[in-house]
């Protein structure tokens, strides 16, 4: 059984939550304790229908409130996948939510109301799922009971949607799919109110969506994270590299260097607890022993030869801001890439995206919370990367405030 | 091409190892809450993977309510001896006795809450800057807002809405003296992933998560075991059924499911059909609708 990892985006009212929990509902993920409370909870609170937002609303102040507060994880499985769902609310703090939750994510579902078509809030969901390079995405055409379920209003909003997207360069597939998720249509079986439509049901979508191609196993990258020496009798002379292998293959004999000091080796053997392992491949997490003695710690990346990383202290990037304390002029953060951590400032602000027109505006100084924009940074050691289009884990940054600890900005290297 | 495409269990393991790995880089201090259950067994197994041929760079931390299963300190003690690892315990007497803690008091009475303050007590003591624990987002909707590391106040308290956001896997350990983090690497694991992992990987497991035969009681539906800490009150049979352990707590809270599931093949049958989930066995989460959340706040597990 593989994983599928997906995101959800839609705005207030459109039935994401309903929808979730329908695909909670019909694939038996929901216990019979977890609706007894829901039922309970939504009796008292007066509610007409049994309220399935209680199911993901979890914190006190969300069920008092009737919002979706933080990014929620929920959990579905069918004989084909196990499913992991970043359910982001729909308003206060959207952006920074939907980065967060798409971030992890091999595909996103945009929702769109039948009724309002193609709006702001499509664009602002669709660029960030192409900015965060979510390379899948399913267009849900919802409440297709409301329009009668029109074909013509169907094939509209594929036409709207498909002039739109036109500009995001990194989505590999769009699927469009008509759904009511209140009724039922086409999520779990395919509708009997749409015959003009040829295409799967929503959940045979996602348990079919070929996702192989999203590590890059091409250009082979190991940031170290720990050095594991046991310091036994049995192990005396063991020094074995610990990681999580962020691209390409690396195999016994394999010949690798060292960044950033550039010394050259092999690979000697990869361990585990159940043997020595033939190849290891992204995103496995192994320990590598190599034949000579370096130098070497965590932060450093073990690469081999062909197409190897930028090493260098000028980075350029797509950021999205995430404080409520706007980021200051030419602020000075802390840098976490891969497993390195190190101080930088901010040289410039290029220009910020305004994420409901996609234009670029430029002449700002500053960042405040969900601004996206493209900055230039010089950082106190040098980040051993790729650009984010080339590799999600070798491209991305977090920043940090050093004064309150805090994440304040999340990017992408460019 | 060869397929490189792992498995959903190899993924989630290859993630656990990861965090693992990154508290004990990040962190001067960390330990690893085991609690004999199954939750953090798998995570101090995971932990052996992680740090192989070393040993795990942490002690496990036992919060003992003294209310404990007999088989599980029997599980305990020989877990520790075969990973090699170094065992800290604290004990909810010793709260009760220097007065830091009130027994609960009622047929009711549980110190599941007590722990509380012996963990936060045992953190301090020992100056832990990390604690990982077992929880997993689908055990529960305070859970399900869980970050991997999860950032403690000066009070060892947690502030759910304003946590750290989590993108990639790029964690953010940084702290003000004082303060300290709760690290879940089982975060995506659902039940039925632990017990496939279980299986998977042949981890042994303490009896009780098994079907067998003892004296049970049932008060406001669940099915508690008559222990040495909990009798049934005058009006409540006790009879002899066949039941097994879902989840492992505090004997005192912790119910049974009447079950037949006598081995890893049968308890997967029984889990993937279940109706209820594992936390409905546990009285300490129906205290209110946001137990869980409040507990948490204050600095439970």
């Amino acid at each position: 059984m593989d994983l599928l990892r997906f995101t959800t985006a839609g705005s207030v009212d459109d039935g994401k939550s309903t929808l979730i929990g329908r695909l909670l509902y019909d694939s038996k993920s929901i216990f019979e304790d977890q609706l007894e409370a829901v039922e309970e909870s939504s009796r008292k609170r007066g509610d007409e229908h049994v309220n399935l937002a209680l199911l993901t609303d979890g914190l006190k102040a969300e069920r008092e409130q009737g919002i979706t507060i933080d990014v929620a994880y929920r959990y579905f499985a069918t004989p084909k996948r196990k499913f992991i769902i970043a359910d982001t609310p729909g308003h206060i703090q959207y952006t920074r939510n939907m980065v967060t939750g798409a971030s992890t994510a091999n595909l996103a579902i945009i929702l769109i109301d039948a009724r309002k078509g193609v709006i702001e809030q499509t664009k602002r969901h669709s660029f960030i799922a192409n900015l965060l390079r979510i390379q899948h995405l399913v267009v849900a055409i919802n409440k297709m009971d409301l329009v009668d379920y029109s074909e013509q209003v169907y094939d509209q909003i594929v036409e709207d949607y498909r002039a739109m997207a036109s500009r995001l360069g990194n989505i590999v597939d769009i699927t469009f799919i008509p759904i009511s998720a209140l009724n039922g249509d086409n999520v779990v079986d395919k509708s009997q109110h749409m015959p003009w439509y040829q295409g799967p049901a929503l959940l045979y979508h996602l348990e079919h969506v070929y996702i192989g191609g999203e590590e890059n196993h091409v250009d082979a990258r190991f940031p170290v994270q720990w050095v594991i020496r046991p310091m036994s009798d049995e192990w005396h002379d063991f020094r074995g590299y610990a990681g999580r292998v962020a691209g390409g293959v690396f195999k016994p004999g394999d010949r690798v260097t060292v960044l950033p000091s550039g010394f050259s080796t092999r690979v000697k053997a990869i361990h585990s607890p159940d043997g020595e392992k033939e190849e290891a491949y992204a995103p496995q997490s192994v320990c590598i022993t190599l034949e000579d003695e370096i130098d070497i710690s965590r932060g450093d990346m073990l690469v081999k030869d062909n197409n190897p990383p930028e090493v260098t202290q000028d980075i350029e990037a797509m950021i999205c801001w995430f404080s409520s304390k706007p980021m200051p002029h030419r602020a000075k953060l802390i840098i976490r890439h891969t497993t390195r951590e190190t101080k930088a400032v901010v040289q410039e602000v290029k220009y910020h995206v305004d994420i409901n027109t996609l234009h670029k505006v430029e002449g700002l100084e500053t960042f405040a919370m969900n601004d996206i924009g493209r900055i230039s940074l010089r950082t106190a050691v040098p980040l051993i990367h790729d650009s984010y289009s080339r590799n999600r884990q070798t491209g991305s940054f977090i920043l940090i405030d050093p004064g309150t600890n805090e994440t304040v900005g999340a990017g992408m290297i460019v | 091409m060869p397929n490189y495409q792992l498995s959903h269990l190899d993924q989630l393991e290859a993630e656990a190892i990861f965090v693992l790995r990154e508290t004990a880089a990040q962190f001067e201090n960390p330990a690893l809450l085991f609690s004999g259950g199954k939750d953090s067994i798998v995570m101090a197994w995971l932990a052996r993977k992680a740090f192989w041929p070393a040993k795990m760079p942490f002690p496990l931390v036992h919060v003992d309510t003294g209310h404990n299963f007999p088989e599980t300190m029997t599980y305990r003690d020989e877990f520790v001896e075969k990973v090699g690892a170094r065992l800290v315990v604290g004990l909810v007497q010793e709260s009760i006795d220097t007065g830091r803690v009130v027994e609960e008091k009622g047929p009711n009475a549980s110190r599941n809450k007590l722990q509380t303050v012996t963990l936060l007590d045992t953190i301090e003591k020992y100056q832990f800057d990390a604690c990982l624990g077992g929880g997993r987002r689908d055990e529960e909707k305070a859970r399900a807002k869980e970050r991997f590391f999860s950032h403690r106040d000066d009070f060892g308290q947690w502030d759910p809405k304003n946590q750290r956001p989590e993108l990639w896997n790029l964690f953010n350990g940084r702290k003000n003296p004082g303060e300290h983090f709760r690290i879940f690497p089982l975060s995506n694991f659902t039940e039925m992933d632990i017990w496939m992992y279980i299986q998977r990987e042949e981890i042994p497991l303490p009896s009780i998560y098994f079907s067998h035969e003892r004296e049970i009681f049932e008060r406001n539906g669940q099915l508690l075991a008559v222990t040495d800490f909990l009798k049934p009150q005058d009006h409540e049979t006790v009879e002899k059924r066949i039941v097994r352990f879902r989840t492992i707590g505090d004997a005192t809270c912790t119910g049974a499911v009447e079950s037949h599931a006598s081995n890893l093949d049968e308890v997967i049958a029984e889990v993937a059909a279940a109706r209820q989930t594992e936390r409905g066995t546990r009285a300490d989460d129906k205290r209110s609708e946001t137990a869980m959340e409040d507990r948490k706040k204050e600095g439970y597990f």
